[in-house]
């Protein structure tokens, strides 16, 4: 992310751009601002991804338990609010709270394990952990709800938008918010002394050790703050579905998540934006053509889904052999090419 | 009574651990060649399994479908290697990890195209009853069956690697390849034969293991794969022994937690049993190396 764009351009399309989706938001019908949220949802846990898997080299399989861990943590805190008859923003702010400590907290046991482990063996155990999860649930079951999982009361679209949207529109708003909250503090994050002590530590463990950097220390921050990432797109999720339940963050998840962060371009927040649209976007275009084929109900049922996830996986693959930044690659690339064409001297690029 | 059911869930456990040690062996098979741990090893021996379906389906021969397992297992394994793993750059040891993630869930998308994501019931050829002339024991002849071919299993990969040309080459291969390739060993080829075997293995595993549980599925390896992975970590990732002997412990391991403490807890147990090795003693428990580096 360094170099190419100053601090200052980055900021200006960063402000632009936000005000832009809010403006987006009243024109959008409340199906499509419910996919505009669920794009903000998985931003937040994919650019948590991209931090931990790009720029510190760790891979895990468990966002998609993180995830549930915010949304349960949402769950609980909200009923509980609920019951109190508290209501307004606290209904909706303190629980996002609670999901962020929540994953956080778990974030950080699971961490304090992952700094002794390297590429597939934490890739393994992360999957293990997320294979687990439905056995937590149902094994506990009266206090997640077992495979349906939990009911949650949130807060509604505040009155003074009763005229003008939708409960989508007022979700897409808090989904938006809560992404833009995490990009832009992990954007910082990855751009500080941190952020270079974490490439230092992707690239050579033993190097950045010399280099006086505390390796363990490391990784376990960077894995707990990616997982309050993760914990922030789960309650975000939960706020959505008004529900909690363990199959809806399983294994895919996880994979969806990483897929996300692959195609998109790994180690960069723009590929974490990037994978997140491609999440949602991909299979509805993919649905959408379907349909129009006018295919045997059996057929149909038997490619929906099956085909997005299809494409996905060869796509990851594609990426890793052939173009291994993403498309934020791709799209730095042509940057390139234009700025380079439009000035007669240009120097050599970098990369 | 308490007697009998702990006989009972001991040899379930045995014979379970019995086909997780195969698949943990088709891992280990996969590492020594490669240095890779292959995540998309349960999509393939679950694809071999939809194979070894459709030949029984077709033919009403159990055995045929055995046989188209083994077969279509080792040619997924080619397809797999030759096609995508090959190409993977072993500079980031992420990479071939993301790639075999995509491997599986191209598999598994396919896979779910072509036969839908419902269970297909399987059957097995002999009887899951437990057998009258060894009262008290509890085995059925299934489980005798899954014994007998993990014993091939394991026996035939012994002969190959201690006592023919091939194995050797492949020793060879993958402990220096770029030595080998000097002294006249197609080291690429080794690595290739060595997905081809490992495949088959896990497709004959799983073929084994799915009739004992929900059904055939496209999710069907899963957890499996989750248990071998756990077994091949336990056992050492370089260790063919250690994946054979840590199969059984878990198996029975596994069957105890899920008997006495309740059926689901099984991926718990298994997911603290994997974290306690890896924070004790991260070699495994067979490891002959200090230290591993992935």
């Amino acid at each position: 992310m360094t170099g190419i764009m100053s601090s200052r351009t980055t900021v200006i399309i960063g402000v632009v751009g936000l005000i832009a989706v809010i403006g987006l938001t009243f024109v959008l019908e409340p199906f499509r601002n419910y996919q505009l949220a669920t794009i903000a949802a998985y931003l937040c846990a994919v650019a948590g991804l991209t931090m931990l898997t790009g720029v510190n080299g760790q891979l895990s399989l468990g966002h998609a338990a993180l995830m549930a861990c915010g949304a349960y943590c949402y769950a609980f805190t909200a009923n509980g609010l609920a019951e109190q008859e508290i209501e307004g923003p606290v209904l909706l702010i303190v629980p996002i709270i609670a999901a962020v400590v929540g994953a956080t907290v778990l974030g950080l046991v699971i961490g304090l394990a992952a700094a002794r482990l390297h590429g597939p063996y934490l890739a393994g155990v992360t999957l293990a952990f997320v294979i687990a999860l439905p056995a937590v649930t149902s094994r506990f079951s009266d206090v997640f709800g077992g495979d349906q999982g939990l009911w949650i009361t949130v807060e509604r679209r505040p009155e003074f938008l009763a005229g003008r949207g939708g409960t989508e529109m007022f979700q897409a708003w808090v989904a938006i918010a809560c992404a833009a909250v995490v990009v832009v503090l992990l954007r910082n994050l990855m751009r500080s002394n941190f952020g270079r002590q974490m490439r230092a530590v992707r690239d050579n463990e033993v190097a950045a050790a010399l280099a006086g950097i505390n390796v363990a220390r490391t990784k376990v921050i960077a894995f707990t703050v990616s997982s309050a990432a993760a914990g922030i797109g789960g309650a975000v999720m939960a706020f959505m579905t008004q529900s909690a339940s363990p199959g809806a963050f399983n294994l895919f998840i996880s994979l969806f998540l990483l897929m996300a962060a692959v195609i998109g371009g790994i180690g960069t927040l723009y590929g974490a934006l990037w994978g997140s649209i491609l999440l949602v976007v991909l299979p509805d275009v993919i649905g959408s053509i379907t349909r129009g084929l006018s295919l045997s109900p059996e057929v149909a049922q038997r490619l929906d889904g099956n085909l997005a996830v299809g494409l996905f996986g060869a796509v990851m693959v594609l990426v890793v052999i052939v173009a291994p930044f993403g498309i934020q690659g791709l799209v730095r690339k042509a940057g390139h090419q234009i700025r380079s064409r439009g000035s007669l001297q240009s120097a050599p690029h970098p990369k | 009574m308490e007697l009998e059911r702990f006989i009972f869930l001991t040899v379930d456990g045995l014979a379970r651990g019995a086909v997780y040690a195969a698949f943990a062996l088709s891992l280990v098979l996969i590492w020594r060649a490669a240095r890779i741990v292959n995540f998309s090893q349960g999509a393939i021996a679950m694809a071999a399994t939809y194979i070894a379906f459709v030949v029984t389906s077709m033919t009403g021969n159990y055995w045929l479908g055995l046989v188209a397992a083994l077969l279509g297992g080792a040619a997924i394994g080619l397809i797999v290697e030759r096609g995508v793993m090959r190409f993977v750059s072993p500079v980031n040891p992420l990479n071939s990890v993301i790639a075999a993630l995509g491997v599986l869930l191209v598999i598994q998308a396919v896979v779910g195209m072509l036969f839908g994501n419902g269970y297909y019931p399987m059957a097995v050829p002999f009887s899951q009853e437990p057998l009258p002339w060894l009262a008290g024991l509890s085995i059925s002849a299934y489980d005798l069956f899954v014994f007998v071919c993990v014993a091939f299993v394991v026996l035939g990969l012994a002969v190959l690697f201690g006592k023919t040309n091939v194995g050797l080459r492949m020793r060879a291969a993958a402990f220096s390849p770029e030595l080998a390739r000097l002294l006249g060993v197609r080291s690429t080829r080794m690595i290739t034969l060595g997905w081809m075997l490992a495949s088959a293995i896990s497709g004959l595993a799983a073929l084994l293991v799915i009739p004992t549980e929900l059904g055939l599925n496209p999710h069907a390896t899963d957890l499996v794969f989750v248990y071998a992975f756990t077994i091949a970590v336990v056992g050492g990732l370089d260790s063919a022994p250690g994946a054979v002997i840590g199969g059984l412990v878990v198996g029975v391991l596994l069957s105890w937690v899920s008997g006495y403490l309740g059926a689901t807890l099984s991926p718990v147990a298994v997911l603290v049993l994997l974290l306690a090795v890896l924070l004790i003693k991260p070699g495994g428990i067979f490891s002959v190396t200090k230290e591993r580096t992935a």
